[in-house]
């Protein structure tokens, strides 16, 4: 390994530790103002979302996919529809994969 | 005394692993391709390895890739770094209640295992209302399941190399979409939520094309503003 590339790892894992421990650090000695507690509540849904919608809705990336020859969307609609009847969190997901092969086995 | 006991330490370690098991599929490609990729992008095999193991974050590890085959300097690949992992500055907080009690060897190994796919399978158990006192432990299991499972894909991708059938024409990556969908959908029960994951998909498609993940950052950020604001004016209404 050359000194630069020692140099990107041990820096990539530096930083990314940081980040990653920027608020576990505090642990007990820090409570919440009310405000960032509400606000937190968001932050699960935001995130998720915004890596999920733009992987369904163009899955090569670039190209907008909105019909129903899209798997991603197919089978993410699935996963959707059963987690929202309540059906345990792994069943959804397998249903979602089970439509989301299907799919592509059929269509493609 | 409790009717139902709590699930022993190792009992809640397992569980976080067998619930990863869609993530690790989904991961499973990735690693395998950034494995592959490494050594045509000038790293060494050693480095890549040593990427998978002490830094242990996907989208910064492909992001890198690049920078280092257009010989970025030490600098940008590291403030990239930095930019492309701010998301995680807010799982930390998200996770803040649920291990704010943990000691501080706990709260750093967590930390440093705290990925996107772990994020949102703790969530879910976090989320539970029984008392265990030991959440942490299936956490701990989740964590260890997504790291071996990237290591061995790296591995494995450095070691066959090009050779290999590619994993990335399976659709495994569909794992995440389902997963993320399974746990986002059920929240979605009041109307500052529901706002909230709009505005996050929007910002999101508009800003899909910043670099270093800047659309997603900011799109995060911009669901949860529009969740607060969404609830004050919900009360606003109520109080009318």
């Amino acid at each position: 390994m050359s000194g630069y590339e020692i140099g990107v790892v041990l820096g990539m894992a530096l930083v990314t530790f940081s980040v990653r421990y920027s608020f576990f650090v505090l642990g007990d000695r820090v409570a919440f103002p009310d405000w960032v507690k509400r606000a937190l509540r968001y932050v699960p849904v935001a995130v998720l979302t915004a890596i999920t919608v733009p992987m369904v809705l163009l899955p090569d990336g670039e190209h907008w996919q909105l019909d129903w020859r899209n798997a991603w969307l197919l089978g993410a609609v699935t996963s959707g529809v059963m987690a929202w009847r309540r059906l345990p969190l792994l069943a959804a997901i397998g249903g979602g994969m089970a439509v989301y092969f299907a799919w592509r086995f059929l269509v493609a | 005394m409790h009717q139902h006991p709590h699930p022993s330490r190792a009992a809640e370690c397992w569980h976080g692993a067998r619930d990863s098991l869609p993530m690790l599929l989904g991961a499973a490609p990735f690693g395998l391709i950034f494995g592959t990729l490494a050594l045509p992008k000038g790293l060494s095999a050693g480095g890549a390895l040593a990427m998978s193991l002490i830094v242990f974050a996907g989208s910064s590890q492909f992001i890198a890739l690049s920078l280092v085959a257009g010989k970025a300097s030490l600098f940008v690949v590291i403030l990239t770094t930095l930019v492309v992992n701010l998301r995680h500055a807010l799982y930390s907080a998200s996770l803040l209640p649920f291990v704010s009690a943990l000691n501080q060897r706990w709260r750093a190994m967590l930390a440093f295992w705290l990925t996107d796919e772990t994020y949102a399978v703790v969530l879910y158990r976090y989320g539970e209302q029984d008392a265990s006192p030991y959440k942490q432990w299936y956490q701990l299991g989740s964590s260890l399941a997504m790291y071996s499972n990237w290591f061995v894909w790296t591995l494995l991708g450095v070691l066959l190399g090009a050779s290999i059938p590619s994993l990335q024409h399976l659709g495994l990556e569909f794992a995440m979409a389902a997963t993320f969908t399974g746990i986002v959908i059920p929240m979605l029960r009041d109307r500052p939520m529901v706002v909230a994951a709009l505005v996050a998909a929007a910002v999101a498609l508009l800003g899909r094309d910043l670099p270093y993940k800047l659309g997603l950052m900011l799109a995060a950020l911009a669901g949860v503003v529009a969740g607060m604001l969404m609830e004050r004016f919900a009360a606003r209404e109520v109080a009318a």
